[in-house]
């Protein structure tokens, strides 16, 4: 019998682009999965020249980098591109933004000249706004969480049932009084460092929930702010963008 | 009070983060377009009823979606069925059934259009109508309630639903809509004349639309129907399916939706022509839809350019209801895999016809991709069999199809099949054993090898309305579980070839409820309704489906009546019966119907007029359209020049 057809030439990677990018809006109710779909798609309909891989369904080289979970919504989202052609970052960051829906905003690019990206995404900023929950209310449920070392949580994973601590990983927590129409709303920032088992926003509020009883009337609303490097006091996140940017310069 | 037309979506937002998959009630799609409230005349809410995921990528709602926005003084917002989950939050906090666009309440718009592929829809209509607002039956509607329109090929024979719907379009929707449009803008600009009443009368003296209220349906003691006649001497006896003609011109969607959520079909599809002339007696979308027109091989190219320049999709489909038998298909098929070549664009054609041209059609079209399967659609499992339905392919047809294809490399061939068709006896199903088992035999031999494999896939036949089938008596459930059980022994029971064999099928009783949702008249509307109340949702999914909720509905709606399920769905009907579709005119010359069962029966096949003189179905006299196909002339396309790519560094950098 004839041979399958052969597997078709594939074209390698000359440059690394790494982007920022935002999930805004409505658009946060989309998964990773979701996002990876309307990128490739984006890419095509901007005629990125992607760089493709090798084997009998090629796949543009493109690495995704700890995502945050469907509805929550983000400022700093991080993908890396290989493509096969040397390009313009801001002429790629341009078009890339167009392409793509609004609400998924591709806000920054810039040449990848460093190695180990994925590690300096060491810890990341949330805003969480808690409509129907008063300051004094959150303050209390936050300091009780952070006077205590550790607060077992439960999360529902692909694997089941799995038991962490959730406390560990919070570098710092503050609240702030909001309003969101008529209603109170207050308003948690924190530093929570990314890690395995990865501690989310909704763990932290189901630690705050454990040790305080605070239970959210109104689903809360999660903005990642923030994520990168930790600077030396460990207390503030940093640009991971920034030493590819200073190794171009 | 809220204005009309205002956003639901914080209201909605609230509800997302407690349901599966909320990207679907989202929207923001590529290429999706959402116009100010006040900017239009008059505004549709255009509504596939099922899921996102199954109805999104549908056709015929993604045209008439930009035929309708093309229009300045028109806009046209799309909605989909909610999954239960959501349905309880949004009736527990009072949140109306909304369009994905602007999440505009669909209870505001003038007209809430629905399309319907297939019968087990009707439940998702009824919920979405009751979560809009719009009360259920068209009866106790006003004027502050959109006009509820049916198309799709289930409205061929709308009488089921004619308690919910206010009109119904028969045929292609392009034309029909923007009639529709015109009439309903001239209404509201003339200060609504006569009411709801008054513009339902105005749409149905023109012909554009059948409104049942218009039409008072009349039993004979026996339960048979006496006559169906219009209440209304200004309103047609018969009403006519619309055909579009000249398909170049209409080079629909030509910026193609592109959802974030993922769907059934996750690629570009491109309607290469419309209607089909094959004959296969069991096929209601060959039949209603007639005759052939075809787009030519320049319009076929322009749309797939267009589209993947619009979209971003890396898969084409070339869809009709034959792919293969467009008279260009092989030049087609060779400029597009020249074109995207060096690209990772990749072009499918599901076509199922038996020949070895399908196979080198399908080894050009995957010139640089992966040859996994190809499907083929005997459809009867006995050369008897397929004289009856008029699928006029031999055993020898098939093996030597088969045989082309394991050679080219194609690792896996998969056959449909259809069980309980007019006839058809125990033998008749089991001879699809003896067929795979020699498409396995002749494979092995052609490769050499013993990894090739063969599917068998068989669905329930239902007969439908407007074919030659539609008098036919369908074979109930227990015979169709018996009939199968049967042959799935045969193939598991064969050492040398069984473990070769795959078998896909479905149990019986779901095609009874489809039985009797196609084949029935104005009676079964109060089952449909009670099914509903009762719970029934999803009816096209195995999960949500429930044979014993349908059969106590029916048992519940229909007492008193001379009629049941039986006699929707097992019953033979005689040429002398009025069918409950009759005033619904597809062009189809009942006669010629008539005559086609009687030579099924006497196992007599038809040939197909593209290729042979007509044989008088009445489609192209009656309604004045014609057979347009090709070839143009044209056998080869030039090759667009690509721009430069934009966004690469500057060489002087």
């Amino acid at each position: 019998m004839p041979p399958q057809p052969p597997a078709r030439d594939v074209a390698p990677t000359v440059q690394r682009l790494r982007l920022r990018y935002a999930k805004r809006g409505r658009l946060r109710f989309s998964s990773h999965r979701d996002f990876q779909r309307a990128l490739e798609r984006a890419l095509r309909r901007a005629r990125v020249p992607m760089a493709y891989s090798a084997g009998f369904s090629p796949h543009p080289k493109i690495s995704y980098a700890n995502s945050a979970a469907t509805g929550v919504a983000s400022e700093a989202e991080y993908v890396e591109l290989g493509v096969s052609q040397e390009c313009d970052p801001e002429a790629v960051c341009r078009a890339l933004d167009e392409a793509l829906p609004p609400g998924l905003d591709v806000l920054e690019m810039v040449v990848a000249r460093t190695p180990d990206f994925a590690q300096r995404l060491e810890a990341s900023l949330w805003r969480v706004e808690l409509p129907g929950v008063r300051e004094e209310q959150a303050s209390a449920a936050v300091a009780a969480l952070m006077a205590a070392s550790e607060v077992m949580v439960e999360r529902m994973t692909k694997n089941g049932l799995r038991t962490f601590d959730a406390r560990g990983a919070v570098i710092h927590a503050t609240c702030a009084a909001g309003s969101s129409g008529d209603e109170p709303c207050a308003i948690l920032t924190m530093v929570v460092r990314n890690g395995t088992p990865s501690v989310r926003p909704d763990d932290v509020l189901s630690a705050l929930h454990s040790v305080a009883e605070l239970v959210p009337p109104i689903p809360p609303r999660v903005t990642r702010l923030a994520q990168g490097p930790l600077d030396a006091a460990g207390a503030v996140v940093l640009d991971p963008l920034e030493p590819d940017r200073a190794a171009g310069s | 009070m809220t204005s009309p037309g205002a956003s639901v979506f914080d209201r909605l937002e609230r509800l997302l983060p407690f349901v599966s998959k909320p990207i679907q009630y989202i929207g923001g799609e590529v290429n999706s377009v959402t116009k100010g409230w006040d900017d239009v005349e008059v505004r549709w809410a255009l509504m596939y009823p099922d899921a996102y995921e199954v109805g999104a990528p549908n056709q015929g709602v993604q045209i008439l979606y930009e035929v309708i926005n093309e229009r300045p003084d028109a806009l046209a917002e799309r909605t989909y069925a909610v999954w239960p989950d959501l349905e309880a939050l949004m009736r527990a906090n009072g949140v109306p059934q909304f369009t994905v666009d602007a999440h505009r309440p669909v209870g505001d718009f003038d007209l809430l259009g629905l399309s319907f592929s297939t019968e087990l829809g009707y439940t998702n209509m009824l919920t979405a109508l009751d979560l809009a607002g719009i009360p259920v039956l068209a009866s106790e509607r006003d004027s502050s309630h959109p006009v509820v329109v049916a198309g799709g090929h289930a409205a061929f024979n709308p009488e089921p639903i004619a308690d919910f719907i206010d009109a119904a379009v028969l045929g292609d929707g392009e034309e029909a809509v923007l009639l529709i449009t015109d009439i309903v803008k001239s209404w509201k600009a003339a200060a609504r004349p006569g009411g709801r009443a008054g513009l339902l009368l105005e749409l149905a003296k023109t012909g554009v639309v059948y409104v049942p209220s218009l039409y008072d349906v009349e039993y004979l003691p026996d339960g048979r129907i006496k006559r169906v006649a219009p209440t209304s001497p200004d309103v047609p006896w018969r009403v006519r399916k619309h055909t579009l003609m000249d398909l170049d011109q209409w080079a629909y969607p030509k910026a193609p939706l592109v959802p974030l959520a993922e769907t059934v079909h996750e690629r570009m599809s491109v309607e290469i022509f419309r209607g089909c002339t094959r004959g296969c007696r069991f096929c209601q979308a060959g039949m209603i839809t007639r005759p052939v027109r075809e787009r030519s091989i320049t319009g076929i190219a322009q749309i797939v350019e267009n589209g993947l320049e619009k979209t971003g999709y890396e898969e084409v489909g070339l869809l009709s209801l034959s792919s293969a038998d467009h008279s260009e298909i092989a030049d087609v098929a060779r400029n597009l895999a020249d074109r995207y070549e060096d690209s990772q664009v990749s072009l499918s054609l599901p076509s199922t016809r038996v020949d070895a041209f399908n196979v080198d059609l399908a080894n050009e079209l995957s010139r640089n991709g992966r040859r996994s399967g190809l499907t083929f659609a005997p459809e009867g499992g006995s050369e008897r069999m397929r004289k009856v339905i008029n699928k006029q392919v031999t055993e020898e047809d098939l093996i030597r199809t088969v045989t082309t294809a394991y050679a080219g490399g194609w690792r896996q061939v998969k056959l449909y099949f259809m069980c309980g068709l007019p006839t058809e006896t125990d033998e008749d199903v089991m001879q699809i054993a003896t067929l795979a088992r020699e498409v396995i035999r002749a494979g092995r031999e052609v490769t050499g090898r013993k990894d090739i494999r063969c599917t068998v896939s068989i669905g329930g036949f239902v007969p439908k309305p407007h074919t030659p089938f539609q008098w036919a008596a369908q074979l109930d459930h227990e015979a169709t579980d018996a009939r199968l059980r049967k042959l799935k022994d045969a193939i598991r029971n064969d050492r040398e070839f069984g473990k070769s064999i795959g078998m896909r099928y479905h149990d019986g009783k779901p095609g009874i409820v489809e039985g009797v949702l196609s084949r029935g008249d104005r009676r079964v509307g109060p089952v449909i309704l009670q099914a509903w109340r009762d719970g029934a949702r999803f009816d096209g999914w195995s999960e949500h489906f429930s044979f014993d909720r349908w059969m106590n509905a029916a048992a519940v709606a229909l007492e008193g009546q001379p009629v049941d399920v039986d006699w929707y769905t097992t019953r033979e009907r005689q040429r002398s019966e009025v069918l409950p579709w009759e005033h619904l005119d597809s062009g189809l010359d009942i006669e010629w119907l008539w005559e086609d069962w009687q030579d099924a029966l006497a196992e007599i096949p038809v040939d197909d007029c593209r290729w042979t003189p007509c044989f008088d179905c009445g489609v192209c006299d009656q309604l004045d359209t014609e057979i347009q196909i090709g070839p143009t002339g044209v056998v080869t396309l030039p090759m667009p020049e690509l721009p430069p790519i934009p966004v690469l560094a500057s060489r002087e950098s």
